[in-house]
């Protein structure tokens, strides 16, 4: 192959690949160093003359999601046309939520620190003496709606729901490992030590399939009416994301954003800072009908496809419900293992569906739980553990 | 299989080799396809259904006279399955008959037992493996379906192309195969292993792509029907569906329209064999009468 790695090409193309892979990189689009250097083996395989060449050999290189490929679009469009207009309509390029400046880890809690009292300040004193909980306090808290809390109270249910795990082993794959209790005969480990004894086997090897956690896909309405609350779950999706676990997280108010990426950042702060970042419809209407009907349509065959476990977080108050909203509810329903509402209108005693939202997505739910306090999202978990096989198929049926 | 040939040397050669087996290409599909022949690089497809990625190599395969190795992906592909796994039973009957015939040399027995004639070698291991015609094309489909262990386990072979096998040592593949591998996008791939691939989303084709894909595989279809037919899926795939019909679903339905001798589309033929076109009946139902008939008017006027 004559491509030489070691030594690619210099000159005016390498400064013009290099700089547009960095331009690239300014607009959000994830860039290893590697890359450009293969950009350059590439293009002395093409001829550089042809434009739509160039272009799909670029894209082939520094696209690796089609997300991405509306910004190269653009990108490759301005660099090439004149370079010198570049650095001014970097701006006007729609960034991807990634590209967004991130705070530094932890920089509100820096700030926060920084911020803390000077002596003889006495503003924040009683605050501080409310932190420190007593074991009845505690049970207090535990049954206390997440609505009527302080800031104090807040940030201790912050705390106690940063600690809260998931617990794995719920559905069984077809892959296996060695297990001495395992139903299936591992010949290979079992020839191998018989071997030991010149052919006589003694021990027989065993394996048992694997357990694997059931993806869990959150729909967390972030609308005006859920405002006290929404901040609180994500700190709770926060807590049950994980790189090992399959969770994916969708805000939808008027519109759907998938958040999951954002969520996987390891400091809660950052998390739901590029979290709140990504979405633009913080606190504004609800429109859940269209929020589904985007979710199933662009996401539902994505991230539901293993068995998935729906949890749908929302009120339920839409204004537009029609049966729109049934035959969105009712796909959401047929596309995934279960179908959990968690829905914090539950804490009022004598709760009762009567608007119409609520009465259009009640049948096609699974379970109907509160979500209001410690309490109620310690239910939650609980159930989540549960066995989950046998209830639903992952599978869609077709309508009756 | 035809006589090996010779890789395309540029884009425009692609696309000739490409056209020869009626694989009617963009230009941008066989440049990246061009590139991950001559930079030695797995090449990434992803797209919708039914928009050719898996036809692209059985087409490549074929052109270059090259064996075609396919891996179909699924959740739960593990090693045995889908690199080697070891012929157990010929191997007990081995040591039987060491055994009968006084053989009490373990070392040896176990060299003897542990052989390559009691390996069996499922699609990764083969395409491995030296081939008189060149390396071959290795076709890992539906990646998206095989779960993230599976996923990581590709990452050791398609940067190295060498598989460790405990009991007989490491087999490196003399020259690397041709790698293509397909996702539908039911699932997200990790970007590591994009990474060491040439990614290209695969789109639907433009109208007079797709008529003449059309009327290359469905011979004997009328110029008028087809022309009908691609206008009426491309009207299609403007609309909110759950699943857009994609170019293997028109062929089919170009396919059963000349089988029922049809001449043009009527509301009447289109509703019978709107199947062959849309998967799910929620979409087939909102395509029923006006929005049908409307659909169809629009398509043969134009």
């Amino acid at each position: 192959m004559p491509i030489d790695h070691l030594n690619p090409p210099t000159g005016a193309m390498a400064d013009n690949v290099i700089g547009f892979a960095r331009a690239l990189r300014k607009a959000g689009l994830p860039i290893g160093p590697g890359a450009a250097i293969d950009a350059l083996a590439a293009l002395q395989l093409i001829e550089i003359g042809k434009r739509a060449d160039v272009y799909a050999t670029l894209e082939a290189i520094f696209v690796k999601r089609h997300e991405h490929a509306l910004i190269f679009h653009q990108a490759f469009d301005l660099f090439f046309r004149a370079e010198e207009d570049w650095k001014q309509m970097l701006d006007s390029v729609p960034l991807p939520d990634d590209a967004r400046r991130k705070p530094p880890p932890a920089s509100r809690r820096v700030q926060e620190a920084m911020a803390q009292p000077l002596k003889g300040e006495e503003r924040e004193a009683p605050q501080e003496q409310e932190i420190k909980l007593s074991v009845s306090d505690r049970e207090v808290l535990q049954k206390k709606d997440f609505a009527q809390m302080s800031a104090a109270e807040i940030a201790e249910v912050t705390r106690a729901i940063a600690t809260m795990r998931l617990p794995q082993a719920e559905l069984r794959t077809r892959r296996t490992r060695p297990d001495r209790q395992g139903v299936r005969l591992d010949l290979r480990r079992t020839l191998r030590a018989s071997l030991r004894t010149g052919g006589d086997i003694v021990d027989i090897r065993r394996l048992g399939l694997i357990d694997k956690p059931a993806p869990i896909v959150a729909l967390l309405d972030i609308s005006g009416s859920m405002s006290e609350y929404t901040r609180l779950f994500l700190h709770f999706l926060h807590a049950i994301t994980d790189a090992r676990k399959r969770v994916s997280v969708f805000l939808f108010g008027t519109r759907l954003t998938n958040v999951t990426r954002a969520l996987r950042a390891r400091d809660p702060d950052e998390a739901l800072a590029s979290c709140t970042a990504s979405v633009e419809d913080w606190a504004g209407g609800t429109r859940i009908s269209a929020s589904l009907h985007n979710f199933n349509k662009l996401w539902g065959r994505r991230v539901l496809g293993q068995g998935a476990i729906v949890l749908l977080i929302s009120d339920g108050l839409e204004r537009e419900a029609d049966s729109q909203l049934a035959f969105e509810m009712d796909r959401l329903h047929r596309s995934c293992r279960k179908l959990i509402w968690l829905n914090p209108l539950l804490r009022f005693d004598g709760f009762e569906p009567k608007a119409q939202g609520i009465k259009m997505m009640l049948p096609h739910v699974d379970e109907f739980r509160p979500v209001h306090n410690l309490t109620s999202i310690d239910g939650l978990i609980k159930a989540l553990s549960a066995p989950t096989s046998g209830h639903h198929g992952p599978l869609i049926r077709p309508a009756a | 299989m035809t006589a090996p040939s010779a890789l395309p040397t540029s884009v425009d050669g692609m696309l000739d080799l490409l056209t020869k087996r009626d694989y009617f290409a963009e230009r941008s599909l066989a440049t990246v396809a061009y590139l991950s022949l001559r930079m030695g690089r797995p090449l990434f497809l992803e797209g919708e259904a039914g928009v050719g990625k898996t036809e692209i190599a059985k087409v490549l395969s074929a052109a270059l006279g090259r064996k075609l190795i396919r891996l179909q992906c699924y959740e739960g592909l593990d090693v045995s399955s889908a690199v080697y796994e070891w012929n157990s039973a010929a191997q007990m009957i081995a040591i039987r008959l060491a055994e009968a015939a006084g053989d009490s040399d373990r070392d040896q027995l176990a060299s003897d037992i542990f052989a390559d004639r009691y390996l069996i070698k499922r699609p990764l291991l083969q395409a491995l493996e030296p081939d008189v015609n060149g390396a071959p094309v290795l076709l890992i489909d539906e990646l998206d379906r095989a779960d993230e262990a599976f996923e990581a386990y590709l990452l050791e072979i398609l940067s190295d192309f060498q598989v460790t096998i405990p009991e007989l040592g490491t087999v490196k593949a003399p020259s690397p195969p041709i790698v293509i591998i397909t996702s539908n996008r039911t699932r997200e791939i990790h970007d590591a292993l994009k990474r060491r691939c040439l990614y290209h989303w695969v789109d639907y084709p433009a109208a007079d792509r797709e008529l003449t894909i059309v009327k290359s595989r469905v011979p004997g279809i009328s110029a008028k029907l087809s022309q009908q037919v691609v206008s009426f899926v491309q009207k299609l795939r403007d609309q909110d569906f759950y699943k857009s019909p994609g170019v293997a679903e028109t062929i089919d339905w170009a396919t059963a329209l000349t089988e029922l001798d049809a001449r043009s589309l009527t509301p009447q033929v289109v509703g019978d064999t709107l199947g062959a076109l849309l998967k799910y009946q929620d979409d087939i139902q909102r395509m029923q009468g006006d929005v049908l008939a409307k659909t169809i008017k629009e398509a043969t006027d134009g």
